[in-house]
């Protein structure tokens, strides 16, 4: 165990931060719970050796809560009432219970937790980034030598895909303030 | 929008420069150590945001205005292009490490690794300018309630004026 | 183990978007399965007692890459940490907007006033 079970408090520590999260009925306090499961990924992931990851994840997690919070406080929120649709309900319960049947039936087929594939593969590919990436690239952070010389492509599709969406983000909001932009365009 | 209160505003001022230097560290080192430029942008992004909330939008919006934004924004997808593009011409292929082949730096120096350090520079400047673009856009929409009890957003600065 | 409390988050972000009327909630649901999914990735490289994959300077090579973590799966997942911060920038500028158009979060409502 050892290590491992400083792993598993965090996992449920997560879990529990996504039920309450799920469940309460203040958006507000929906939306802090959200943000302490993002910080707990991020312990997560220092636990699991990528400190690169924890990084981005703690900062992001960041800006996610304030924009979160700046889209829901101030709306005055009802809660919603009504009668609960029981037959839906149920059946949603059991596809998730099937979901869950189903995933932990194909887990076993995974290798065990601890052991990657680049252990048992011995051409992965993986093997050749960690074995030549130093002297190669000249990059001693192995996973910046990945995403900016390897495979670039793929940082070149993010950054894409991340210019589409906050395009797309200002585009939905900007049509009421565009003298507040400033008006030289 | 005038900002919180003095308390605030002081550690703002202390604060703000630091984690502007930590975001420019992570960039520049981020083929050393840990970071690179998603870390570097998103802190820098995330000093911007403090610096709006503490003091107020004018303020921010007079040390980066949301033009210069959208210019930096632009230019750093630009520079990561270009900088890709050259590799055509120099080293054969898109994405060739041109640099490094010609001049290979010492390993674990700070001018190393050809052109990973201006890729981390060029996805600081996106990175970084667009979320503080995203949050300064949605910190101007705002709810008012008109006097027929409907609900409508408008901008902030129109508000005022009428 | 592990990979069924990861998979747990899922289903519960999946169980948070398929049954909540709150349209900040279903935001909130995506955001949790964007979260497993990226935390599953990581688990599947990690190696135990593993250092993490940065050379420093009087490192052997050939140790290193006997006790290094898979470096793939992470440099995929930064980049999708940060989509999914944009994607989700974008999920909520539209609910901002139809908050301002329908006055409410409530998708039944919303449904109710189409029109």
């Amino acid at each position: 165990m050892g290590e491992e079970i400083y792993l598993f408090i965090t996992l449920i520590f997560i879990i529990l931060g996504a039920l309450v999260a799920v469940e309460t009925r203040s958006l507000l306090s929906s939306v802090i719970s959200l943000g302490a499961v993002g910080f707990g990924l991020s312990i997560a992931f220092l636990l699991l050796m990528a400190p690169d990851l924890a990084i981005v994840q703690i900062a992001v997690e960041v800006i996610l809560l304030i924009f979160l919070i700046r889209a829901t406080i101030g709306r005055d929120v009802v809660p919603t009432t009504g009668h609960i649709n029981w037959i839906s309900l149920s059946i949603v319960s059991l596809l998730i219970v099937a979901f869950l049947l189903i995933g932990i039936y194909s887990f076993r087929s995974l290798l065990e937790f601890g052991t990657p594939i680049i252990s048992a593969v011995g051409e992965a590919p993986s093997n050749s980034y960690i074995e030549n990436g130093l002297s190669r690239t000249g990059a001693a952070n192995i996973v910046t030598s990945v995403i900016l010389d390897y495979r670039a492509y793929d940082t070149l599709g993010e950054a894409t895909v991340l210019f589409t969406a906050i395009l797309g983000a200002l585009t939905v909001l900007r049509v009421r303030s565009r003298r507040e932009l400033g008006g030289r365009r | 929008m005038k900002g919180m209160t003095l308390i605030v505003k002081t550690v703002t001022r202390w604060v703000k420069v630091f984690i502007f230097l930590y975001g420019i560290y992570l960039t520049i080192t981020g083929h050393l150590t840990p970071g690179g430029g998603f870390a570097g942008g998103v802190v820098i992004a995330c000093s911007y945001i403090l610096l709006t909330l503490a003091y107020g939008r004018e303020f921010a919006l007079k040390n980066l205005s949301l033009g210069k934004a959208s210019v930096f924004d632009s230019s750093g997808v630009l520079l990561f292009l270009i900088v890709a593009l050259l590799g055509i011409g120099f080293g054969g292929i898109f994405f060739a490490n041109f640099l490094q082949a010609r001049y290979p730096g010492e390993e674990f120096a700070l001018f190393s690794s050809g052109t990973i350090p201006i890729y981390n520079i060029a996805i600081l400047l996106k990175v970084g300018a667009s979320l503080f673009n995203v949050f300064v856009i949605l910190s101007i929409l705002r709810i008012v309630v008109e006097k027929d009890g409907s609900k409508k957003m408008v901008a902030e600065g129109d508000r005022e004026e009428e | 183990m592990i990979y069924t409390l990861c998979f747990v988050l899922f289903l519960i972000g999946l169980y948070c978007a398929i049954t909540k009327k709150n349209i900040v909630k279903i935001v909130i649901g995506l955001t949790l399965m964007e979260y497993s999914a990226n935390l599953f990735l990581i688990l599947l490289g990690y190696r135990k007692g593993g250092v993490a994959p940065i050379v420093s300077e009087n490192m052997n090579i050939t140790e290193f890459l006997a006790t290094s973590v898979d470096p793939l799966p992470q440099a995929l997942v930064l980049t999708s940490i940060v989509i999914g911060l944009g994607v989700t920038t974008l999920a909520i500028a539209i609910c901002i907007r139809l908050y301002e158009k329908y006055g409410t979060f409530d998708i039944t409502e919303i449904r109710r006033l189409k029109g």
